[in-house]
């Protein structure tokens, strides 16, 4: 039932969501340290991997009009269709009011349930206070848990005093670490090789292995089976 | 190939005017636009079914008849038959009558429906809704075709003995489209049954629905109905039309940017630009659609909405003649041109009594004679298939 999404000689492909609005943004910043330690801890690890950069900033109007219309326009659905393709992801986002962006939000909004099942994720946010230090761990990961995305164990938080502590530097290495070691063991694809018929989908979704043909669609269930003139009674 | 118009029986403010129609004057205006669809000769007229404010179509029979009653010859749908809401046995019971009635100008679209509490006021749950949809259509299915029905699932009582009344003209089902914009085992019963599958074509950008329409497609070929491309395929859209491109813009646009659904997201230009929204002269609502088929392959009815957004009486009858005059003749021709020998032609009444009877006169259902309990006894008609008889429920 289920494809590959990478085949062995493809670079992995690292995907960083950014909700940073200013420029030069700290978040950004952020971001882009993060992405450089796992493109060189990926490196290490033997896999040659490709890297993009998701701007949620330019993509706001857009996001807002998809969310308010249901459907995405041509440049929200390349950054979908991205993340689709993703191996790993480095998602990013500022501490606004106690919380995640709400452009981040919105944003992940409009991900199908099953895009990011099974991908690799740092979770990383900034602050102007020390205050926020659990935004990544107490909100992003129940939200990309709900996503069936795999957070790496170490989030990366930075507030204003972090930009002259060498220990941020020391904490985007491990996240790097794990992620590297992720991607390189192939447990991501494992998992979605042999749970892929376990989880939610949607018919002709945005997911790489979503169901597109008849070929791809599981007909040994239930509801199929009553599609087939079948009885629910069980008899 | 079939063209017509569908509504959603919307009751919407007109923002040019700031006026909202009562339910009286939409129903009444409903009935004008039927007729004024038949009196230009497109194929279709269907309406939605609605539990709520602010649409007027809670009873698509009762209005359909009504209509039927007005007309000539433009055939009367549904778009859609909750069939997951609706008891089956009173959609084969309403829908048979209806098609008496209109004397077999009578299809309809079963759909799930989408308003979280209807299913509530209906006593059922919406997370059900897929099994309540599939199920019931496999029991409507054996009502209309078999004289006594025994039957049990989950979706309503068992029944022993029934059978439903009367049955439908000439013993001929009427042709059901299943409607669907996102799930395959609805589209997997359409082929099942060599059924029609319809895509509704709206609220989504070109071509969204190409993947489940190619999927039925597959399903019906390989249910052994015909091939692929003799499938029984209806798509939706939404139209404005005016003389030239300019003026349909300027006149739709308040209508597009008041309107809840539209108004707030895409501007009129991309939303006319990425969906199958067909704003313009006649010309280019006949190059949109051309386009549908390119994508979509040989098909079989193609309905618009004409009447929505609180679009007043008036314009919404300029809409109908400017499809039925200067529309759909040349898409009727230019479909024609394009159309691979094998495609099928829309089902009819006609049709499918020639499918089923050839030359031999059609079945008509005769009672046995009430035996003074309201029952005829174990066999309900006098041609009854002996094989069938009822095992009617005893009481005490």
């Amino acid at each position: 039932m289920t494809k590959p999404f990478q085949s062995p000689e493809h670079p992995a492909r690292l995907v960083v969501i950014n909700a940073g609005v200013s420029d030069p943004s700290s978040t950004r910043m952020l971001a882009d340290r993060i992405a450089q330690q796992s493109l060189d801890r990926l490196a290490g690890a033997g896999l040659a991997t490709s890297l993009t950069i998701i701007d949620l900033a330019p993509l706001a109007i857009d996001i807002a009009k998809a969310i308010v219309a249901g459907f995405p326009g041509d440049k929200l659905q390349a950054a979908i269709d991205s993340l689709a393709g993703a191996d790993a992801i480095v998602a990013a986002t500022p501490v606004y009011k106690a919380g995640m962006s709400g452009l981040f939000k919105s944003f992940i909004d409009l991900v199908d349930n099953d895009l990011l099942i099974a991908k690799p994720v740092i979770l990383a946010a900034t602050a102007g206070t020390a205050r926020h230090a659990m935004v990544a761990d107490e909100q992003m990961r129940p939200l990309f848990a709900f996503l069936r995305a795999v957070p790496v164990p170490t989030s990366i938080f930075a507030a204003p005093e972090d930009w002259g502590a060498p220990d941020l530097g020391k904490r985007i290495d491990r996240a790097a670490t794990e992620l590297a070691q992720f991607v390189a063991s192939g447990v991501g694809r494992a998992i979605v090789n042999a749970a892929w018929d376990g989880y939610q989908h949607q018919f002709a979704g945005n997911a790489a292995q979503a169901e597109r043909s008849a070929a791809d669609v599981n007909f040994d269930t239930d509801l199929m089976r009553l599609a087939a003139g079948g009885s629910s009674s069980g008899s | 190939m079939q063209f017509g118009i569908f509504s959603v029986s919307d009751v919407t403010r007109n923002p040019l005017t700031g006026n909202t129609p009562s339910e009286a004057q939409r129903i009444d205006a409903i009935g004008r636009i039927a007729q004024r669809a038949d009196e230009v000769g497109l194929d279709v007229f269907a309406i939605g079914e609605h539990h709520n404010p602010p649409f007027f179509s809670s009873s698509p029979t009762t209005l359909l008849a009504h209509i039927a009653a007005l007309t000539q010859r433009i055939i009367l749908s549904t778009s859609v038959t909750l069939v997951t809401t609706n008891d089956p046995v009173k959609i084969a019971e309403d829908y048979a009558m209806l098609q008496h009635l209109a004397k077999g100008r009578v299809d309809l679209m079963l759909g799930r429906g989408n308003t979280v509490p209807v299913y509530p006021w209906f006593g059922q749950d919406i997370r059900n809704g897929v099994a309540l949809a599939l199920e019931n259509y496999n029991l409507l299915h054996r009502l209309w075709r078999e004289d006594v029905v025994d039957w049990q699932g989950k979706s309503r009582t068992p029944l022993q003995g029934f059978t439903a009344i009367p049955r439908p003209l000439d013993d001929v089902p009427p042709f059901v489209w299943h409607g669907s914009i996102r799930t395959p085992e609805i589209a997997e019963q359409a082929a099942y049954y060599g059924n029609g599958y319809f895509a509704n074509n709206v609220l989504a950008p070109n071509f969204h629905f190409l993947p489940l329409v190619n999927f039925y497609r597959e399903r019906f070929e390989h249910y052994g109905h015909g091939s692929k491309e003799q499938a029984i395929v209806g798509l939706g859209g939404h139209a404005f039309i005016a003389k030239n491109s300019q003026d349909a813009h300027e006149r739709f646009r308040p209508f597009f940017e008041g309107n809840p659904i539209y108004g707030s997201s895409y501007s009129l230009e991309e939303y006319a630009k990425n969906t199958p929204l067909s704003v313009g002269s006649p010309q280019e609502i006949i190059d949109k659609t051309l386009s549908f088929r390119e994508a979509f392959g040989d098909y079989q009815r193609q309905l618009w909405v004409v009447d929505a957004m609180g679009l007043p009486l008036e314009a919404a009858l300029e809409q109908v003649e400017l499809l039925g005059i200067e529309v759909v003749p040349v898409l009727r021709k230019e479909m024609a041109s394009r159309r691979s020998s094998g495609a099928a032609e829309a089902p009819t009444h006609a049709s499918l009594v020639a499918a089923k009877y050839g030359d031999a006169p059609a079945r008509q259902p005769t009672p046995n004679p009430n035996r003074g309990d309201n029952l005829t006894g174990a066999r309900p008609y006098q041609d009854t298939d002996p094989a069938l008889a009822a095992k009617l429920p005893l009481v005490g």
